[in-house]
């Protein structure tokens, strides 16, 4: 790098544009203008697809791994099943039952706890009375501690007494001045810093029931008596040592003679009392349901839709007799299968005639291929009812000619033959179409210059038309195959119990047993095994082999 | 420029459009849900015709009942309810309400009282399933049978449709194990008393599918309940199950050679449900609809219309004839005393335990 190769560098340097910036950032700019106009043109389409495809799709799958309701309607719960040893015998500690009254207490106020009955319900069956019957219960539950604080003193049963005790001063001047008829918003409860330290639990009971009563009921906190859950808690923290002795602030006094007297107080044992509303709660199911479906994100779906269940020790196998999840997939990609090969042997003959025969009459015939797609799905699928139903018009028919015995008619309908029938009526457009498209680009003049070398028909049309005609049978065959895997209504009608599809289960989890994780579960190996098979098509046949017209 | 304005044009228009549609909810329009056909027109006669005549408030139909549980909560998660009154079956009621997507109803405070002043909790009484739900009409899952294909000794019990040998044919059930369970025990030896006990059990379960294979093959299961009257009216099925109405309807209206099998019917209510998240305003008259139209006298009027049996005892002396035939009703109602010597109710609380349970074995049976 001497002065004297400096001329040279100019040369060997990057290539300026007029306006002195290098070409290349030049160039780079004008390309990410045109790209950013090209992006701005197909925004809204882009957009519109987002939010109204995309978003709801991913949502929608998202369902299959989601599991906060459980975390969230039973926090306390969760966390103390944490470290409990679910493989064992042992059902979780009385502390775990505490928790569990106070989860579904404060559940049952906000009404979520059938919720998650019905829920875990999916996963174990019983839990869903089981909750609710809890929820109906819950409330006399801690009651033997609120009578006992309420008969040692009046005290106890006034909510303003409570909202002294509990409640930061300069909230309690705001609120008790604060007029409900008014419109000004209700002064929000701020607990009093003294005692949160001194009663931590009763603190946290309380500012979540005053802030139910202030935010959800919309209710005058002054006016409310508090629930039976606060005086569980407060009689908690009494008898683990709370030093109330120092305490000096409002109701000291009998704050400092319930301490005295809380310890001699008759107690709750919360097993005991859940066993008491349910046995279920005694039984070691439930439990390890609830720790198996405690975190937030679980597999539990996707091992139902494969006919395997979630169990503490791992993922296992269903019973054989509640096994069918596997066996309609399997049916349902067969069945596309033979719906679509039954098309393209239909099809292919029409899609050939429609090409080739004068103009005025393909018109004609491409208005009889249309004429279905006019036509309400569900009057073309009730009709083929009518058709093939052993006293329909097609049996009748046979009969009539001889074909079969009146006393034996055959079953064309309610099984796989009615689904694969009617299927493949509903789905041959969709497979003539880009036949007739494809093959009416297909130069007549090949198949005769084959002709004129000496091949025979066959041979033109075999080795000459046909291998021109594929990029049709794959469009078709894809379009054909696709739709038939997703299809739902005719089968349910037409179907029985062997011809229905995987997509009749996932209708009934979406809209009959509302169990949506599993029908997303469904959905999302569904959509994967298109995108396999798709992708498997691309390998072997090539989607640029594929064409739908030109 | 001229796009630019016929866009713009075009956007306020619709915006208007919006405001007035969405204006036109708020001032005077209830959208009510219902299952459509015969028993939707039930309803306009009874209730929504003489309520829009007192009230000037416009009823809007919708017949999404059948998809109503699914429908409510996708609402209620985008948090834009669009209904203001649902008709569901119970069962759905008791899933609503569990889901929080029912609003709770005070019977004797909210609805109206019998007019000889009973309070409305008694009048209805045990119907009362839910919180949520306020009853409007009993209505059985039921046998009809072709009087010309069953011989001379027409079938008197339920248990004729697991006997193909006196009765040869197909039969139509519907797809589902919900009473279908209960009947295949019932013909199996097991006492009436004892059937959810059995069915509790995994043998029990087993016992039940076993009965129901032994007419497996003869078997067209049905998903819509007017697939039963079409499959008899086309002779395609010697019996069949469906609901009474649908019955009434092919036996009555269309008089086809049907005849009713009322023998270990199974009762099922239908009622109304009011969904949350609506604004107080609608929530009121969503209130004053079903206060008036569940009162003794118009639940009375709408079996002229249907033979679905009203849900208030004080609604049942009132039951007068068919609108159109003339004929008297009472003899029709599911709850008239000579139809209902046998009788099950649907056991709602088994049923929500054990749907998910039994429904699975029961399609992995049916796919065997």
């Amino acid at each position: 790098m001497t002065s004297s190769t400096a001329p040279d560098t100019a040369n060997d340097g990057p290539m300026l544009a007029a306006d002195g910036r290098t070409l290349k950032s030049s160039l780079n700019r004008a390309l990410r203008r045109s790209k950013l106009r090209a992006l701005m043109l197909i925004a809204p389409l882009l957009i519109f697809v987002l939010l109204t495809f995309i978003a709801p799709i991913a949502d929608m799958l998202f369902r299959s791994v989601e599991n906060q309701i459980v975390s969230d309607t039973l926090p306390r719960t969760t966390q103390a099943l944490a470290d409990w040893d679910a493989g064992g015998d042992a059902l979780p500690e009385d502390s775990t039952y505490r928790e569990l009254y106070r989860d579904i207490f404060l559940a049952k106020e906000r009404k979520l706890h059938t919720r998650l009955g019905s829920r875990l319900n999916y996963e174990l069956t019983g839990v869903s009375s089981l909750f609710r019957k809890s929820g109906r219960k819950v409330e006399d539950m801690g009651e033997v501690y609120q009578d006992q604080f309420e008969d040692l003193d009046g005290f106890w049963k006034q909510g303003e007494n409570w909202n002294a005790l509990m409640g930061d001063a300069d909230w309690l001047a705001a609120q008790n001045a604060w007029d409900d008829k008014s419109d000004t918003a209700q002064p929000q409860f701020v607990a009093s810093g003294a005692v949160s330290t001194l009663l931590p639990l009763t603190a946290e009971m309380f500012t979540l029931y005053a802030d139910f009563v202030q935010n959800e009921d919309e209710d005058n906190l002054a006016k409310e008596d508090p629930w039976a859950l606060i005086y569980s808690a407060l009689h908690q923290d009494l008898t683990s040592g709370a030093g109330v002795a120092s305490y000096a602030g409002p109701g000291a006094a009998e704050l400092q003679a319930a301490a005295a007297a809380a310890g001699d107080f008759e107690t709750v044992v919360f097993r005991e009392a859940f066993e008491d509303v349910d046995e279920d709660w005694g039984s070691l199911d439930v439990w390890q349901t609830l720790k198996v479906y405690s975190p937030n994100f679980t597999s539990g779906y996707f091992l139902n839709s494969i006919d395997m269940q979630k169990t503490i020790d791992g993922p296992e196998m269903r019973d054989d007799n509640e096994q069918i999840y596997l066996k309609l997939f399997m049916r349902t990609l067969f069945m596309s299968l033979v719906i679509t090969g039954s098309c393209i042997l239909l099809g292919y003959p029409v899609g050939y005639m429609l090409a080739n025969l004068p103009a005025k009459t393909a018109n004609l015939l491409m208005i009889l291929v249309l004429l279905p797609f006019w036509t309400s799905l569900l009057v073309r699928t009730s009709a083929w009812k009518v058709m093939l139903q052993q006293q329909g018009v097609v049996n009748d028919t046979l009969v009539w000619l001889g074909v079969v015995a009146d006393d034996s008619r055959l079953a064309l309908i309610n099984n796989q033959t009615g689904t694969i029938i009617a299927m493949t009526h509903i789905l041959l457009p969709f497979m003539i179409l880009p036949l007739y498209s494809v093959m009416k680009t297909i130069p007549p003049s090949y198949t005769r210059a084959a002709k004129s070398l000496g091949a025979t028909n066959w041979t033109a049309f075999w080795r000459v038309y046909f291998p021109q005609s594929v990029p049709g049978i794959g469009a078709g065959s894809i379009l054909v195959f696709i739709l038939s895997i997703g299809y739902y209504i005719t089968p349910e009608i037409v179907g029985g119990t062997t011809g229905t599809f995987i997509s009749n289960r996932i209708a009934y989890h979406i809209s009959s047993s509302l169990n949506w994780g599993l029908a997303a579960a469904l959905g999302a190996i569904l959509l994967a095994v298109v995108l396999g098979l798709y992708w498997a098509y691309d390998r072997i046949v090539g989607i640029d082999n594929v064409k739908l017209g030109g | 420029m001229k796009l630019a304005k016929t866009l713009m044009a075009s956007t306020a228009l619709t915006v208007a459009a919006g405001m007035v549609a969405a204006d036109g909810h708020m001032a005077n329009e209830m959208t009510i849900v219902s299952w459509g056909g015969a028993y939707s027109n039930s309803q306009q006669q009874a209730y929504h015709n003489p309520y829009m005549e007192k009230t000037g408030v416009t009823i809007i139909n919708d017949e999404s009942s059948a998809e109503a549980v699914a429908k409510l909560r996708a609402m209620n998660e985008a948090g834009n309810v669009t209904w203001d009154v649902v008709d569901v079956v119970a069962a759905d009621a008791i899933r609503l309400c569990d889901e929080g997507l029912a609003m709770e109803i005070d019977a004797d405070e909210q609805l109206a009282a019998a007019p000889d002043g009973t309070p409305a909790s008694e009048d209805f009484g045990d119907l009362l399933v839910s919180d949520c739900f306020i009853p409007q009409i009993v209505y059985s899952t039921t046998f009809g049978y072709r009087t010309d294909m069953v011989g001379d000794t027409p079938p008197t019990s339920v248990c004729a449709v697991f006997d193909t040998e006196a009765y040869p044919g197909k039969r139509a059930l519907e797809k589902r194990p919900i009473n279908n369970m209960e009947w295949a025990l019932l013909c199996d030896g097991v006492a009436k008393d004892d059937v959810y006990d059995v069915l509790e059990t995994e043998e029990g379960q087993q016992q039940a599918l076993d009965k129901l294979a032994t007419i497996k093959d003869d078997v067209i299961w049905w998903s819509a309940g007017a697939d039963t009257p079409q499959l008899l009216a086309d002779g395609e099925v010697v019996m069949g199950s469906t609901y009474n109405g649908r019955l009434f309807s092919v036996i009555e209206e269309q008089k086809q050679p049907v005849a009713m099998l009322w023998d270990a019917q199974v009762f099922d209510l239908d009622g109304w449900i009011i969904p949350t998240g609506l604004s107080d305003e609608r929530k009121a008259r969503a209130l004053d609809y079903i206060m008036f139209a569940t009162d003794t006298q118009r639940l009375a009027d709408q079996a002229k219309y249907i033979s679905y049996g009203p849900a208030r005892a004080s609604s049942a002396p009132l039951v007068g004839q068919h609108a159109d035939l003339g004929i008297d009703m009472a003899p029709h109602m599911p709850t008239d005393p000579e139809n209902a010597k046998n009788t099950f109710l649907y056991n709602y609380e088994f049923w929500a335990d054990y749907r998910d349970d039994i429904d699975a074995k029961f399609q992995a049976w049916l796919a065997q």
